[in-house]
């Protein structure tokens, strides 16, 4: 089956006059993951911003399967779906320092429309290796417990396809093979994953790596 | 492939959760909330102090110095409107939540308003006792900043929002507002001071009550529009 989830169309960012990168194009397939590498500040995180649609790419299009073709087989659109079909942990986690873990995540789903129960949100948790952390504010975690918090959020989405700015920055060696194994699953199940990150995430399956600021026009 | 196709969202439910969740996180802050209204106690409560126990004085100026200073307390409070949900990155959530950003935003206002607002339409016919205003006086004073505060934080949150991570942002949010808070001040005051002439204040309550629905109407909108462009 010929589906996909994300397409890139010759995109291009320009950051105060300077042109970060140009003539990007991709299509991310269901079941696949694609990998963005770069140096430091070469625009990975700009790229994804642009791929969810939060930041306008200076040239360029993001096209996504047509709303109610979930396949892709409808053609294309360059309406942005949201999160029950687009998951985005970007370098700001998005978790409350206030709430507790277990909150943050209830609380999270419901912001998106989504009902998530309490057990539910423990579940999440404990397959990230935080139980005994549920209850705990989050601002008392530690950088790679609060990592953890947000990839827990990943268990509770719907989402098929997941944009992670630095899904591993922070985790130990145990976390990050949970972490590996859960993004194994998405992809088995048929979900697609575009991620940045300066590690060998070391994905099974179909996938791609970008690599991003070869074409850049320097300033 | 995921078999359940994913459920159906409810606006409703996720602006439930985002005033729940900034009513939890304000009970957890209390100190942050707490302080404009001590704010607004304290300025009330200086002017008589200040300007002498004439009660007629006290009386011709108290509508007004209340009606400032709920509004310079409503603006201490603005600046942190978006400003957490910007820096922790919850504010990008909310960008892509599937409900759309303005209803969102209208239960941020509202949240602030429950939060900033109600307590000082709640205080204001006690510190209005300080100014020797009559009890129709009073009333109407809660009444006028019922209806005024409301407008406040909706033009706050276009402010907010507009200023959102742009550095020095709080002096630039209060030169944007205050010309825009102009109206509700004049007629708020205006109000009251009709009433205890004797002359009815219907007319200055029919012009907040315009003002109220003109903010509610198009305030939500511009301020979800800000926030897309803070964000990009």
């Amino acid at each position: 089956m010929a589906s996909w989830l994300l397409k890139a169309m010759d995109l291009a960012c320009q950051k105060a006059q300077r042109t970060l990168f140009e003539g990007v194009s991709f299509a991310v397939p269901a079941g696949s993951w694609l990998h963005i590498e770069g140096g430091n500040g070469c625009g990975k995180t700009s790229l994804l911003r642009i791929l969810c649609g939060l930041s306008p790419a200076a040239q360029g299009q993001v096209l996504w399967p047509a709303a109610h073709t979930p396949d892709g087989a409808g053609g294309a659109s360059v309406q942005r779906p949201d999160r029950r079909a687009l998951h985005y942990i970007g370098h700001a986690l998005g978790l409350k320092p206030d709430l507790s873990a277990c909150e943050n995540l209830c609380l999270d789903a419901q912001l998106s429309g989504l009902p998530l129960s309490r057990a539910q949100a423990l579940q999440a948790l404990a397959a990230q290796g935080l139980q005994g952390r549920a209850h705990l504010p989050v601002r008392v975690l530690s950088q790679g417990q609060r990592q953890g918090v947000a990839l827990a959020r990943l268990r509770t989405s719907p989402a098929r396809l997941w944009v992670l700015d630095e899904p591993l920055v922070g985790l130990d060696a145990e976390a990050t093979a949970r972490a590996r194994s859960l993004f194994q699953s998405h992809l088995d199940a048929g979900g697609a994953l575009v991620m940045t990150s300066h590690q060998d995430v070391q994905l099974q399956g179909p996938g791609a790596r970008w690599q991003l600021g070869a074409k850049a026009v320097p300033a | 492939m995921r078999a359940t196709p994913p459920p159906v969202p409810s606006p409703w439910l996720a602006m439930a959760a985002l005033l729940r969740r900034d009513l939890r996180l304000a009970m957890r802050r209390k100190s942050e909330c707490l302080g404009a209204l001590f704010f607004f106690v304290l300025v009330a409560a200086l002017f008589p102090l200040a300007i002498g126990p004439e009660p007629a004085t006290l009386r011709l100026i108290g509508p007004g110095v209340l009606w400032v200073a709920a509004l310079l307390a409503s603006m201490l409070s603005l600046g942190r409107l978006f400003e957490g949900d910007h820096q922790d990155g919850s504010l990008e959530q909310m960008a892509l939540s599937a409900a759309p950003l303005t209803w969102l935003v209208i239960a941020k206002l509202g949240a602030h308003w429950l939060i900033s607002g109600l307590p000082l339409v709640l205080l204001s016919p006690l510190l209005g006792l300080q100014f020797a205003l009559a009890p129709e006086a009073l009333a109407m004073l809660a009444l006028t900043l019922l209806i005024g505060t409301p407008v406040l934080s909706l033009l706050g949150g276009i402010g907010a929002a507009l200023t959102l991570g742009v550095r020095g942002g709080g002096v630039l949010q209060s030169l944007l507002l205050l010309p825009l808070c102009v109206p509700v001040l004049v007629f708020g005051t205006g109000a009251v001071d009709a009433q205890m002439r004797g002359l009815g204040a219907q007319a200055h309550v029919s012009v907040l009550l315009a003002l109220l629905l003109a903010s509610a109407a198009l305030g939500p909108w511009a301020c979800a529009a800000a926030l897309r462009l803070a964000l990009e």
